[in-house]
């Protein structure tokens, strides 16, 4: 598309993320809450929706919400009161689910995220509310019949509804994958868009520049990945400015996103659209939440992404980019946390976890959780190599693959098993340096006559005669000086 | 013969064994089957339960109920066995689970007899409304026998069962106790688990005994109150001793003045009503008239209310999981439409459509959000009264039993509420006492009504009333 005619428009985007809670059971019955088990065998009478029987609020739920809610800034509602959201559908058993209408637990409060040029911006939270999960219908496994787990109606959700703030299809990429770290760190939802544990519906419109309102809304739904949610925003930005440009009136409808062709296609218009018939729950009282019970969550909260990444670029002094990568994921930063419990060069201690420990983890196909050396020893580590005891080719060669092996040893005992601890003492670097000369005399004697070049000889000559173990920074500099400095028929008394 | 526990615990102490109690009713169940009480005799369970229960009392181990035999509404859900609340929605469906307030009876060595027949889904105010024929009133079987807890009434008044469990939502428990002649207690909201049982409108419904003494109706009701962690609505609050009758000390008595002047109440309830308020001045209770002029508008307010969760309620009913599915269901919308359409009989479809429309985005607010405002005043006026009152009396019913097919009028049934509704809009326990007698020969309920959770007022002032009285 011609960036002139795109750039006239303002694009607006509001996105519904929903968020499975990780709680053991169900939200309303005691059924086992957990993905990929065989269909129709994590459910009850509850969830199967048979007659006579009721809900039964799964208080974990409420804790889960509120622990978002703080996370984000938002105001905690004191009573919880639920709703009945009323539509058939065969893989929904009561035709309807128990959600929250009027009084969502969580209202205001903003998520943080990094525009296109790198600035921050806040998205504002309109709502978060509790809901449970529909079943699922498998339209593509059976020719004739649609298929129907039960296994997920009843799951709890958190629905997360943002303000209309989000600009473009970047930065609902980058929103959606802050909500991910979010309910990952918090550990309420495992965030696995693939899964269908997190999945959002987008909201799009576009309209002029300057234009005093918002152009035509547009829901996008089943995006399966963070990807995925950007390439339907953007071929719907695309979809709805050619309309306008040719004239056409968009119209108020809900389109679905073809990942396999990249496009979005209507699902049905707002004409069509479900009433709800929305209304008090009236199989679960209401559910009071105390000034106490909100502290004691705060209290427990884990340190946030942001916290984190605030601590690691102003306190620690490490660059956006180290800290980005570190908060990433939350296993990640916590192993970091540890590790700079032990050590207090941030620096060495972030490298070592961005490089010798990703490549291992990556190669290896594992987690930080299942990593076998112990921060504490990747703190040892370090400490060897400021301590100049071990050259870092040593450190990242010879003791990290061995310390995998034997994570029981510290990475001193190994430098002395492997012989290589580093000679940094300058009386012995010297008489290294003694040796090597008088044994070239040749070389040396062409090195004072300005064939600067063969210091890499002399050095390689040194690290042979000393096993590789002398410094090499110091013995550089020693050996350019001793070079200089002395002629073949200088006695070494001078030195001595 | 027994008509109560009183007399099957006589029986028993004379030697008779449960299971020929048992036996006794299955053959007076036989000889009554054309009232169409029972839906179901469960003969081989019953049998079975009986033997067990026998073998508990020689043990001298038996619970509170042996020996009591009871019926259940047919909306109320016991393992293995169908419950259908007579529809042809659920013919042949047979429930996996058993509902807390049956398994209190069973766990107390109570058996259980057979499924009576109701109004479908409770919906109804004289047993007509049942899939499988109306039942008939055992005092005169041209007779309705009220409803929606028609049979139960009806298989209490004749002796079929020593007692029998039905559920009210607005009346369905002592209407027809007022029309048989049997105690009919509804008890405050939440002090039964509605676990197990079908809902029609659930911020009203609650489960309640069919009893021929005021003794067995506070026993049953003892046995079954109390939390349950199926059921998040019913309360926490301690179980009191309701057996235990005590004689009240003074007491302030509401009479609704315009449950007496109302038109149709036919005048021998009235003059049965002043009779009863004499003897209690006389008894040196202060006995008072209370205007409550509201009662024009509880008859709609329910009906508002209560269909709109019924519409809600029912949808799970849509032939996909469960229960009736149509021959012509072909595709989605088939499957319910035809399902529903051929399931649900015409009063069904009417309350739901009904409550489908008064919570529609269009009149939501003139219908079901006003319904509420209504039924918050109406909680609020009725606290008043009990604010300076212990107790209140009105008549159950307007009138005594009627012909059936003689009410043809939807209208005209709802207004067989309009004494009974109001227990169920504001929660509070009320039981009709079988005082009056017609001259028609026919007997009619008068109904004591107490403030929340006062269930032990309402017994000891029962009781004390019936010997006034």
């Amino acid at each position: 598309m011609n960036p002139e005619i795109r750039d006239k428009y303002e694009v607006v985007i509001g996105l519904e993320v929903h968020a499975q809670m990780l709680t053991k059971t169900k939200a309303y019955s005691n059924d086992i809450n957990e993905f990929g088990a065989v269909p129709n065998t994590n459910v009850s009478i509850v969830s199967l929706g048979h007659p006579g029987t009721l809900p039964k609020m799964n208080k974990k739920t409420i804790e889960y919400a509120i622990k978002l809610g703080v996370a984000c800034g938002c105001e905690i509602a004191r009573d919880q009161y639920f709703a009945r959201k009323n539509y058939f559908y065969p893989d929904l058993p009561k035709g309807y689910q128990i959600t929250q209408d009027k009084t969502p637990i969580c209202t205001g409060g903003a998520v943080i995220i990094k525009t296109e040029d790198g600035q921050e911006k806040s998205i504002g939270i309109t709502r978060i509310h509790m809901e449970e999960d529909a079943g699922k219908s498998i339209h593509d496994v059976d020719v004739f019949d649609t298929l129907v787990d039960l296994n997920r109606a009843g799951v709890p959700l958190v629905e997360i509804v943002s303000e209309p703030d989000i600009r473009s299809s970047q930065e609902a990429y980058n929103y959606v994958s802050e909500i991910r770290k979010l309910v990952r760190y918090l550990d309420i939802c495992d965030g696995n868009m693939e899964e269908g544990s997190l999945r959002c519906d987008a909201n799009v419109s576009v309209n002029l520049k300057g234009a005093k309102e918002f152009g035509t809304k547009v829901e996008v739904k089943n995006m399966n990945s963070i990807r995925n949610v950007q390439r339907a925003i953007e071929f719907e930005i695309i979809r709805q400015i050619e309309a306008i440009e040719k004239g056409e009136i968009l119209t108020q409808e809900t389109r679905s996103f073809d990942a396999l062709k990249g496009i979005t296609i209507s699902m049905r218009t707002k004409e069509a659209a479900n009433d709800y018939r929305y209304f008090p729950e009236p199989d679960l009282q209401p559910l009071f939440v105390d000034q106490k019970q909100i502290d004691a969550i705060k209290s427990e909260m884990p340190a946030l992404p942001r916290d984190l990444f605030l601590k690691y670029t102003q306190k620690l002094g490490l660059s956006e980019y180290d800290a980005t990568i570190l908060t990433d994921s939350k296993s990640i930063a916590l192993f970091y946390e540890k590790l700079i419990s032990f050590t207090k060069n941030y620096k060495g201690a972030a490298n070592w976890l961005m490089g010798d420990i990703k490549s291992y983890l990556n190669q290896n196909g594992i987690e930080i959780e299942n990593f076998p050396i112990t921060p504490d020893k990747i703190a040892d580590l370090i400490a060897l190599l400021d301590a100049n005891k071990v050259s870092s080719t040593v450190a990242s060669q010879k003791i990290f693959p061995e310390l995998i092996h034997h994570p029981e040893k510290n990475p001193l005992q190994i430098a002395e098993e492997l012989n290589v601890l580093q000679d940094s003492n300058e009386d012995s670097i010297k008489g290294y340096i003694l040796e090597v000369i008088e044994k070239n005399p040749s070389e040396a004697e062409r090195y004072r006559n300005g064939e600067k070049q063969l210091v890499g000889f002399f050095m390689g000559q040194l690290m042979k005669i000393s096993q590789g173990k002398a410094d090499p920074k110091a013995s550089n500099e020693l050996m350019r000086e001793m070079l200089s400095s002395t002629s073949s028929d200088n006695s070494t008394s001078s030195y001595n | 013969m027994y008509q109560n526990f009183a007399e099957v615990k006589k029986a028993l102490s004379s030697g008779v064994s449960v299971l020929e109690i048992v036996e006794t009713y299955l053959s007076k169940i036989n000889e009554n089957s054309d009232l169409n009480a029972f839906l179901e005799v469960f003969e081989e369970t019953v049998k079975q339960q009986a033997l067990e229960v026998d073998k508990k009392i020689k043990a001298g181990n038996a619970g509170r109920l042996a020996g009591m035999v009871i019926g259940l509404k047919d909306n109320l859900c016991y393992k293995g066995h169908k419950v259908s609340a007579s529809s042809q929605i659920l013919q042949n469906f047979e429930s996996l689970y058993t509902g807390t307030a049956v398994q209190r009876l069973l766990d107390e060595d109570a058996v259980i007899i057979g499924r009576l027949n109701c109004d479908e889904f409770a919906m109804g105010s004289s047993n007509e409304n049942s899939a499988f024929g109306p039942v008939k009133n055992p005092i005169n079987k041209n007779l309705v026998p009220g409803g929606s807890s028609g049979g139960s009434a009806a298989a209490v008044c004749a002796g079929l069962c020593t007692a029998a469990l039905g559920s009210d939502t607005g009346g369905s428990i002592r209407q027809p106790a007022s029309f048989t002649g049997t105690f009919g207690l509804k008890p405050t909201y939440g002090r039964i688990s509605r676990h197990g049982l079908i809902a029609y409108a659930s911020s009203f419904d609650q489960i309640g005994p069919f009893t021929n003494s005021i003794e067995d109706s506070a026993l049953l009701l003892e046995i079954m109150a109390g939390c349950d962690a199926y059921d998040s609505t019913a309360t926490s609050r301690s179980v009191e001793k309701y057996t235990s009758f005590e004689k009240p000390e003074k007491l302030k008595i509401a009479v609704l003045q315009e449950s007496l002047e109302t038109e149709g109440v036919d005048s021998e309830v009235v003059s049965k009503m002043n009779e009863i308020i004499e003897k209690l001045k006389k008894e040196g209770h202060t006995v008072e008239n209370v205007s409550f002029p509201y009662l024009e508008y509880m008859v709609p307010t329910y009906y508002v209310l209560t269909t709109a969760e019924a519409s809600s309620n029912l949808s799970r009913f849509d032939g996909v999981h469960y229960g009736y599915r149509s021959s012509e269901a072909v595709g989605v919308e088939a499957t319910y439409i035809n399902s529903r359409s051929e399931g649900f009989g015409p009063e069904v479809q009417r309350r739901i459509m009904a409550g489908t429309f008064v919570l529609s985005n269009e009149f939501y607010d003139a219908y079901y959000t006003k319904g509420q405002k209504v039924r918050r005043v109406l909680r609020d006026k009725t606290d008043e009264i009990y604010k300076n009152f212990d107790l209140m009396i009105l008549p159950t019913t307007p009138s005594t039993a009627f012909q059936i097919n003689a009410v043809k009028d939807p209208i005209q049934m709802y207004l067989q509420d309009i004494f009974t509704v109001h227990a169920n809009l504001t929660g509070n326990p009320a039981i009709s006492l079988p005082l009056g007698k017609h001259s028609s020969g026919l007997p009619f309920g008068i109904q004591v009504m107490a403030n929340h959770f006062k269930e032990k007022d309402l017994f000891n002032f029962s009781s004390y009333l019936i010997e006034i009285a």
